[in-house]
């Protein structure tokens, strides 16, 4: 099978300082890439390298198009990659303002996509709104709310509505759950569970929360100091760690 | 004669020559905001400063002038641009569109149609359609560059979900020969079918530095959805004075009691059909 994400040797330094060094994973379709680490680790920079928001020094990032194969997204075109990420990419911010448009309503945010990619009816294009807003546990009610009305989770939800709603391959997840109170996480979480399963979405998410990991992921990098030190199924490398800064995360967590 | 103190309609040579370059950069990518180093002008942004240096830099001693500020060409607006004109370049001038070579305009487009040998300016307030959605200029200038007009039925989107139908009356955005979305300056959007036309259209915003054109017979489609077409509606009465039924009426108060009418906003359009009914 043809990898939907196969990354080699990437590499981003900050004037002398490491971001992430020598990085290379493949990513299956259908398969949920979970990156751990402490800030600082290079998690954070490395995902924006994939998703083409930092220009990496060196490596390569080969992505599965619809139209054209395999192609490394480092050497397309600025418009070609800005399609692509209205397109067949996603990417969820942890600060949903950061990903949200905070003054136009939450139909107006859901149907940007729709509509950067041609759609011109606005019946349908509502008719999808009302539909994800479902999707994400969001009352038909608020579709022509601005987001500033909602809670930290419910911007959060729509975030993730926004960008599911064209149907995106590759979902980039940049701390999805963070800053939120635990009981909303878990329900953030169950529903971010239940879309991957349902639409068997390929996602790469980056954390320092291992609870999400375990729940969402299906293998796991483990990042230090900008370097991949362990890798394996989800399982296996929180059950049974082998690198001792691994074990000393795992533990760390277990104590919490 | 002009004053002396002044070159030919105020500008130098120089900067004439820079605001013309700017032009005709306009004409040939139509409807692309093209950058340029606005002057100070003798009067204050908002005076349409913008729509003065167009006009300056196309002006010749052979021209005839015209100002219309919402149609009329007695505002305090149009008659202090048409002053300055008859000052700076002593050129004649009208209040006749038909008589007009170079007409200055703040929102309106001139009910008579427009000829080939007729340049309409536009002063303009506000020329990024995209900026009250977007506001950084890096990332507008990029939309527009890549062709990225999404956010642009966003706002129309809006529009219909508050409103029920598209509430945009003014400043109605078009896209222009198929590439550029284009902010019209704030025309009525009864004005945009006019906006295809035999004229030269020339649009220029002082304060942000920017000229823009739509040349003769430019394609001009204002945007829409297929559930909601555009559609630049009027007043449904007819003017109270000329009759016309198919212009764009200004309502007048018309004594104390608080009475009212609908009157043509073009006011050379129904003076001459009031003159041609007699
Ligand atoms: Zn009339």
């Amino acid at each position: 099978m043809t990898p939907l994400l196969d990354v080699k040797s990437l590499t981003m330094t900050y004037g002398g300082r490491i971001g992430c060094t020598d990085v290379s994973f493949t990513l299956y379709p259908g398969e949920v890439l979970g990156i751990v680490g402490e800030s600082g680790s290079g998690k954070s920079t490395l995902l924006n390298c994939l998703a083409g928001h930092l220009p990496p020094d060196r490596g390569e990032v080969i992505f599965d198009t619809r139209a054209g194969g395999p192609r490394d997204v480092l050497a397309m075109s600025e418009p070609e990659r800005r399609m692509l990420g209205r397109t067949d990419w996603a990417f969820v911010h942890q600060n949903p303002r950061d990903g949200l448009r905070m003054r136009v309503s939450a139909g107006g945010n859901v149907g940007e996509r729709l509509m950067a990619v041609g759609a011109r009816h606005y019946g349908e294009i509502r008719g999808a709104a009302l539909d994800w807003l479902d999707r994400v546990e969001i009352h038909e009610s608020r579709i022509d709310d601005r987001p500033a009305a909602f809670s930290g989770g419910m911007q959060q939800r729509l975030q993730i509505a926004r960008n599911l709603v064209t149907g995106p391959r590759l979902v980039f997840m940049d701390e999805p759950t963070g800053g939120l109170d635990v009981s909303v996480q878990a329900r953030l979480l169950d529903l971010i569970r239940g879309l991957v399963r349902r639409m068997g979405l390929s996602a790469i998410v980056v954390t320092h929360d291992l609870a999400v990991v375990r729940l969402l992921a299906d293998r796991l990098m483990v990042m230090k100091d900008g370097r991949v030190i362990e890798t394996g199924l989800t399982d296996q490398v929180l059950d049974d760690p082998q690198a001792p800064y691994t074990q000393l995360l795992v533990s760390s967590v277990l104590q919490v | 004669m002009s004053d002396t103190d002044y070159n030919f309609a105020y500008l130098d040579e120089q900067t004439k020559r820079m605001i013309r370059r700017a032009i005709l950069k306009g004409v040939a990518v139509p409807g692309y905001q093209v950058p340029f180093a606005s002057r100070e002008m003798p009067m204050p942004y908002g005076w349409g400063t913008g729509g003065v240096q167009v006009s300056a830099a196309c002006l010749t001693p052979e021209d005839t002038f015209k100002v219309i500020d919402q149609g009329a060409d007695d505002t305090t607006n149009a008659v202090s641009i048409r002053k300055f004109f008859e000052k700076t370049a002593g050129v004649a001038v009208t209040e006749k569109t038909a008589e007009a070579t170079i007409i200055q305009t703040r929102h309106r487009i001139p009910e008579t149609p427009l000829t080939e040998d007729q340049i309409l300016v536009y002063q303009v307030p506000i020329p990024e359609p995209l900026r009250f959605l977007e506001p950084r200029e890096t990332e507008t200038r990029k939309m527009h560059a890549l062709e990225e007009y999404g956010l642009m039925h966003v706002k129309l989107y809006e529009d219909i979900s508050r409103h029920g139908e598209i509430a945009t009356a003014y400043a109605y955005p078009v896209k222009v020969e198929g590439r550029y979305v284009m902010d019209p300056s704030p025309i009525p959007k009864f004005d945009n079918p006019k906006l295809e036309s035999a004229a030269l259209q020339l649009f220029g915003a002082g304060r942000e530095q920017r000229i823009y054109a739509v040349p003769p017979f430019t394609k001009v489609v204002s945007l829409d959805f297929e559930d909601h077409p555009f559609d630049p509606s009027k007043a449904p009465h007819p003017c109270a004075l000329c009759g016309a039924e198919d212009t764009y009426l200004d309502e007048v108060i018309t004594d104390d009691a608080g009475g009212r009418m609908f009157v043509c906003s073009d006011t050379d359009f129904c003076a001459r059909r009031r003159g041609e009914a007699a």
